[in-house]
């Protein structure tokens, strides 16, 4: 251990050179609530540690084309204390709060709960239905890519081992638009997500659904969009009958665990609960947003 | 490989240690700096013992390295009380008898103080909800509650 490298660049050129040059055996740095466990438990052992927090595009929240461009090493208690983020995205906000104790989000990022890649992420399913997009960047350049493409199974993702999430879009709202993210969880704080669903959606004038997203966390092997609770939404005005086929769709999704925290049993009905009664929130908040 | 020259700021002190990578900012502080006024519990990030502030912010030091402090501003329980007199929250705790063992205590004082520096006025929810990081095994929580709510009061002159 005691040959451990650690690199605090300044620029995410200087950090793409220094993974790329490491064959592999580097880690990226973000708030570390992960990455430090994991090597404390000796579960990996790094030769490198690339600290991304000094790149100022990676800790800044800025305005991009109406929406938000949420850098990936923005820690959760600075995206929750973004008021005007927060405002615009209550549920991924709600997501965000979910994170670990005070302490605990004070330091781990967005991008980090994406990249450790545990089905259970609480952010991940909100920001999928929030259809936010990450910029990716390795050697080859910078390509961009849906939420829901980056993890691909526990502790999995589809990054290569020298490239790096460096942000987040979140799109511009339309009007009458609301989010709302809920997790099953035995107790009410410090806990892991035995079920979490994320809906986003935008009304029209008349009050009927016209673009909906739904995705699941801790029911699969990764969050998954769930396209038939979200098509049960639009076309209606979220009334008891869609909302029921909503809730059917979201279990009929689930290919869960079956563990002492929550039988598979268990987790496919409550996925059904809490993704019909994220749809409530996020209707009566879209209701409410001019 | 040679160790890390950090410069910080502890408690309004300015100091300089030498670190591995690997060592973790609790360990700097109690095996570097001798403020072990800091405890270790889980060393997971779960229990919130060794809860400082970095630049203002609420964290775990087991869950920051000793050299991800390089220029940063830290504050420990070390630094809680002036001199021999004690914050009102340490009072507070006295007075309340919100401490069995101890462990937790520094830890939670950190926590506590960093609310009522957001928040002078908080209900008793928003205490829990905010210290729901610091696990105690002793007090069962309710005394601690009643010193942060009573601290809180004083501070504010009430």
């Amino acid at each position: 251990m005691s040959d451990l490298r650690y690199e605090a660049p300044a620029t995410l050129a200087a950090a793409v050179a220094l993974l790329a040059g490491a064959n592999g055996k580097a880690r990226v740095l973000a708030g570390g609530t992960d990455l430090l466990i994991q090597m404390r438990s000796g579960r990996i052992e790094p030769g490198l540690l690339v600290d991304i927090k000094g790149i100022p595009e990676m800790t800044s929240i800025a305005a991009e084309n109406g929406g938000y461009r949420v850098g990936a090493a923005v820690s959760c208690m600075q995206l929750i204390e973004h008021a005007a983020f927060s405002g615009t995205w209550p549920g991924v906000t709600d997501a965000v709060k979910l994170i670990g104790s005070i302490q605990v989000k004070g330091r781990a990022t967005v991008g980090g709960n994406l990249c450790n890649a545990s089905p259970a992420a609480d952010s991940v399913p909100a920001m999928m239905a929030a259809g936010a997009v990450v910029r990716i960047v390795g050697p080859g350049g910078t390509r961009e890519a849906p939420v829901e493409n980056i993890a691909t199974g526990p502790g999995k993702t589809s990054l290569a081992g020298n490239e790096i999430v460096t942000s987040f879009l979140l799109p511009r709202r339309a009007p009458h638009s609301g989010d709302a993210y809920l997790r099953f969880t035995p107790r009410t704080e410090m806990d892991i997500a035995v079920v979490g669903a994320g809906v986003n959606l935008t009304l029209d004038d008349k009050g009927y659904c016209t673009h909906a997203r739904v995705a699941l966390g801790a029911v699969a092997e990764r969050a998954v969009l769930v396209p038939d609770a979200a098509a049960a939404l639009v076309g209606t005005r979220g009334d008891a009958a869609a909302l029921e086929r909503l809730a059917a769709a979201a279990s009929a999704a689930c290919r869960p665990i079956d563990d002492k925290r929550g039988t598979r049993a268990f987790r496919i009905e409550v996925a059904g609960v809490m993704a019909r009664r994220a749809a409530e929130i996020a209707l009566a908040r879209a209701g409410r947003s001019g | 490989m040679a160790k890390h020259h950090v410069t910080a700021t502890v408690n309004g002190d300015c100091v300089e240690f030498l670190c591995e990578t690997q060592q973790t900012l609790l360990e700097v502080l109690r095996d570097e700096l001798r403020l072990t006024g800091t405890k270790e519990g889980c060393g997971t990030g779960d229990c919130g013992a060794c809860t400082i502030t970095l630049d203002g912010r609420l964290v775990c030091s087991c869950l920051v390295l000793g050299v991800e402090a390089q220029g940063k501003s830290i504050q420990t329980i070390e630094g809680m009380a002036s001199g021999t007199d004690l914050h009102p929250l340490q009072r507070k705790f006295l007075e309340h008898a919100a401490l069995q063992c101890g462990v937790c205590t520094p830890g939670i004082l950190i926590a506590a103080r960093s609310l009522l520096e957001r928040n002078p006025d908080p209900t008793e929810e928003e205490v829990r909800y905010w210290l729901a990081g610091n696990l105690c095994r002793c007090t069962g929580y309710h005394k601690v509650v009643e010193a942060v709510l009573d601290a809180a009061r004083e501070l504010r002159g009430g």
